[in-house]
């Protein structure tokens, strides 16, 4: 059996339906778990005080924001290269759940950011090139709504989503690359030394996981939308004909 | 049972709420939009299948 079958709308369908509430229902297990775990139940930061507990919900926001575009590369590669619609359509329907996880990074960073840094805001390389990266998901958005040809709104959205990619590797990367600015390197990494510890660790990798699962859950449900929505066109389209 | 937040309460409290608000509201928005689109498809291939008898 290869993967490649999976692009088949119905095969998609058949197979990630029965998946869905399972998945979903993980997600806000693992979520609620998480966030009250680490809003409730851990301690204070001898630096940062409580706003330590922004923690749990900006690392996996922000981790997500910067990995659902690599995903929409992905399926988007796919598109360009092998002409597979599900792909098309699954990369259109993780970009508003992308939107949300930067708006949620850049929020919660610019509230820690306040009271931490003394601003809300600074053109540090990581901010600068992760408010460009939400640029990118918008117009990302725009162009699918703007162009009523699906195939040719697949392939310049699949550019576009090749271009952005510069920036969600400088989000990721800008502190490594220009090392100024006021945000830190990686939180969570898996060198031991850099680690936070093992009391915020626990519960931000809970987090992490509820995140992976909503996103996960969310673009199957869209997926699926996005492959009806398709095909009712398609159906009166035939009607009309 | 609520921990006690110090001089960051505001700054913890809106985090959590707005995080969260817009979770659900994405969650809210994608399921009503994959039952509007089930409800479109059933309709169009209703209306296809009476077409053809």
């Amino acid at each position: 059996m290869s993967i490649w079958e999976y692009a088949n709308p119905k095969k998609f369908m058949a197979t990630t339906a029965p998946v869905l509430p399972w998945v979903m229902w993980g997600a806000g297990v693992t979520l609620v778990v998480g966030l009250v775990w680490g809003f409730f139940f851990t301690p204070d930061d001898y630096r940062q005080g409580s706003t330590v507990k922004i923690f749990y919900l900006h690392v996996p926001a922000a981790m997500m924001a910067i990995n659902i575009w690599v995903m929409m590369l992905v399926t988007s590669l796919v598109w360009l290269i092998r002409r597979h619609h599900v792909s098309a359509l699954a990369a259109k329907a993780a970009g508003p759940i992308g939107i949300v996880m930067t708006l949620i990074a850049l929020f919660t960073g610019a509230v820690w950011g306040q009271p931490i840094w003394g601003t809300w805001w600074v053109w540090d390389p990581r901010l600068t090139s992760f408010l460009i990266l939400f640029l990118f998901y918008l117009g990302y958005m725009a162009l699918w709504t703007a162009i009523e040809d699906d195939d040719t709104a697949a392939d310049l959205t699949s550019v576009l989503c090749i271009v952005g990619s510069v920036f969600a590797v400088l989000s990721r990367y800008a502190v490594n690359f220009w090392n100024q600015g006021l945000h830190q390197g990686a939180s969570l990494s898996l060198d031991a030394e850099e680690n936070v510890a093992d009391v915020f660790w626990y519960p931000a990798l809970v987090c992490i996981a509820g995140f992976i699962l909503l996103f996960v859950g969310l673009v199957i449900l869209r997926t699926h939308t996005e492959i009806r929505l398709r095909r009712a066109r398609a159906l009166e389209a035939r009607m009309r004909a | 049972m609520m921990p006690d937040l110090g001089k960051y309460v505001v700054e913890v409290l809106s985090a959590y709420a707005v995080s969260i608000l817009l979770l659900l509201g994405l969650v809210w928005l994608s399921v009503r939009s994959a039952r509007k689109a089930r409800a479109t498809l059933d309709a169009v291939e209703n209306r296809m299948d009476k077409r053809n008898g």
